[in-house]
């Protein structure tokens, strides 16, 4: 009877450390999404919000081809910033895990992270005036005499996707270096043993195995940028309205939540579909 | 197991949490809870009828008005005494049973008559609003860089491209709308679905000349740093604060007219400290407080009560045009004021116009 009694209590243990986590888990992410999706199945009609419960607003995003445009726009610059980030991101974390001494590894890495240590507003801010005509680097370049006229850098999808690079490189860094410290230091040694040149062995051995580490932070660009408003909005000068943007621009003055939620849905969708394309080619659905 | 002393100690700090979530902005019968535009933020306006009623005021501030009403839609009736809101949306905070009726007297006899607006603030003779401040949806420019006489003809903003890359345009799909109309000669209050082709292809055409469309911070970032030399959409809330820095920021308005925007002041309907909030309101409409109002540290513009011009500094008022305004209240319009199904269209001509 004692035995059983303390089976039962090791089995509802588990669900105590669970249960706050499920709790906050369904107030704070299903029930708003339930709501989410119920809201984008009514109508603004007027200055009222009618449970219609239709598709008229998923239509709509189908039927406009400026809504089209801001998904395709949101994808492309998502894209974008996630493979330049990545192209950046690699050399940096490389170099900190096998160039920087062990012991100026963590101060090289809070110098990598530093930019994380502002707000992101005022960095955008900040970016703005370095981009801007007369800013930091059109003067540099006038200075040194390799253009005449400034070039127009802020306001721009340019600039949009320098502020995200900016953001994520330190991102994708953190979790490519935390990958190549997992990786043993004989792996390496062996391919060298074999005969494999040094770009033989990054390419077949050290590339491949710290794919995880990359894809993980591509995912977490991915899903941070597609979904952020504030870079575009105060980087992007409106010259490509993004999905968050005309997300917002429902809301601003007319309170077209019904519209909102429709296209923040398809949104997720989006995000939902490029993640499980991720966890199929990581395999990640078998662990 | 859980001790009783636990038990209790969880039990008191769960009720205070449910206390302190339920309680929502007002906590203390000393305090009043205003949900306003930024201007209001200023602290050089507020104090003053902090230390005369000894209590605190507790500013949300907010854009859009969309904004506002969700946020009073996801608030306990009571919360909020106080309400600036958009002039043209009176009639739906009315409509929507938000806004009280404020006490006969409450509006001085000084406003300048053109901005009074009782039109939309005056229902079946009781006064829900009072107009506390305008200005207009124009054309600012910087004067070291552009030719003044040339911005009196708004048409130059698009015909050609003489200002290409020099422009920028003000993010509010309303009042730029207006001002294109305007520019096309429509009158802003009759515009109807029939007039958005036209409109349309003078916006693309404004925006093919413009080098960004920006919020309130980076459209005036953008004409302060020599980003861009115009404004559309501008005016003295844009200009008028930064010109004791840069005398060549200034504004005008062209011969075809601007939009005239303004913000009211009212009292929630549900309002717990009604009489506080009308001492609120009846402050803020007074002279002192609307000369201090007019040149808030946030944004610069006309304080509708013409009696404020006595508390205003020469270098205030020739910044704000005060002189110009009897020749700019004629000639100017109020901005559209769309029914929900116009507005629907005209928001969906703005996301074209910025995804052109």
């Amino acid at each position: 009877m004692a035995t059983v009694r303390r089976r039962g209590g090791d089995g509802l243990r588990p669900w105590a450390f669970v249960v706050p986590a499920l709790l906050w888990t369904v107030a704070f992410f299903c029930a708003p999404f339930v709501v989410m999706a119920a809201v984008s199945l009514w109508e603004r009609v007027g200055t009222d919000l009618v449970a219609s419960w239709s598709f008229v607003n998923y239509a709509k995003f189908f039927a406009r081809p400026h809504f089209l445009e801001a998904m395709a726009n949101s994808l492309e610059v998502t894209a974008i910033v996630t493979v330049l980030s990545i192209l950046l991101a690699y050399p940096l974390a490389w170099i900190l895990a096998e160039r920087v001494p062990e012991r100026w590894q963590r101060i090289a890495l809070i110098c990598a992270i530093l930019p994380f240590w502002t707000s992101y507003v005022v960095r955008s801010y900040a970016w703005l005036l370095v981009l801007a005509n007369n800013g930091v680097i059109n003067q540099a370049l006038t200075g040194i005499g390799l253009i005449d006229e400034p070039l127009s850098l802020a306001n721009s999808r340019t600039a949009t996707v320098i502020g995200f690079v900016h953001f994520f490189v330190m991102l994708l860094t953190l979790t490519i270096y935390a990958n190549l410290k997992q990786l043993p230091k004989n792996y390496a040694r062996a391919a060298a043993d074999l005969g494999a040149s040094r770009f033989a062995t990054f390419v077949h051995v050290i590339l491949p195995l710290t794919l995880p580490g990359i894809m993980v932070g591509a995912f977490l660009t991915f899903v941070l940028c597609i979904g952020d408003y504030i870079t575009p909005q105060i980087l992007g000068g409106n010259s490509d309205l993004v999905m968050p943007q005309l997300i917002m621009l429902q809301i601003g003055r007319r309170a077209d939540f019904p519209t909102a939620s429709a296209l923040a849905i398809l949104l997720m969708v989006v995000v939902t579909l490029v993640y499980i394309a991720c966890a199929r080619w990581l395999k990640l659905e078998r662990a | 197991m859980m001790t009783t002393t636990m038990r209790k100690s969880l039990l008191a700090i769960g009720t205070s949490a449910i206390a302190l979530v339920a309680a929502g902005p007002a906590l203390a019968a000393g305090e009043l809870n205003a949900l306003v535009w930024c201007d209001h933020t200023d602290p050089e306006l507020i104090r003053p009828f902090e230390e005369a009623h000894d209590v605190r005021v507790n500013l949300k501030e907010y854009e859009g008005t969309g904004t506002a009403l969700s946020l009073v839609e996801q608030s306990r009736p009571g919360d909020w005494d106080v309400f600036v809101i958009d002039g043209i949306d009176v009639p739906r905070a009315i409509d929507a049973g938000i806004l009280g009726e404020l006490p006969e007297g409450t509006a001085p006899d000084t406003i300048f008559p053109e901005v009074a607006l009782d039109e939309l603030q005056v229902r079946d003779g009781k006064r829900y609003a009072v107009t506390e401040k305008f200005g207009y949806n124009t054309v600012s420019f910087n004067k070291a860089d552009v030719d003044p006489a040339a911005m009196e003809d708004m048409t130059a903003l698009w015909k050609d491209d003489t200002y290409k890359g020099q422009i920028a345009v003000y993010d509010y799909y309303l009042p730029v709308i207006g001002m294109v109309a305007m520019g096309l000669g429509k009158q802003t209050a009759d515009l109807t679905e029939d007039d958005l082709p036209e409109i349309r292809e003078t916006l693309f055409k404004l925006k093919d000349n413009a080098a960004l469309v920006g919020e309130v911070v980076s459209s005036q970032t953008a004409i302060a740093t020599g980003e861009v030399d115009i404004l559309v959409g501008g005016g003295e809330w844009v200009t008028a604060g930064l010109s004791a820095e840069n005398p060549d920021l200034d504004w005008i308005l062209p011969e075809q007219g601007g939009v005239r925007w303004s913000q009211s002041i009212g009292v929630f309907a549900d309002s717990e400290r009604k009489d506080l909030a009308v001492e609120f309101v009846k402050y803020i409409l007074s002279p002192e407080a609307q000369a201090k109002l007019a040149t808030s540290s946030c944004y610069w513009a006309m304080p509708a009560n013409a009696a404020a011009g006595d508390a205003l500094t020469d270098q205030q008022k020739q910044a704000l045009r005060w002189d110009d305004q009897p020749d700019y209240l004629k000639n100017a319009q109020l901005y559209p004021s769309p029914d929900a199904e116009l507005d629907a269209k005209m928001q969906d001509l703005w996301a074209e116009f910025l995804q052109h």
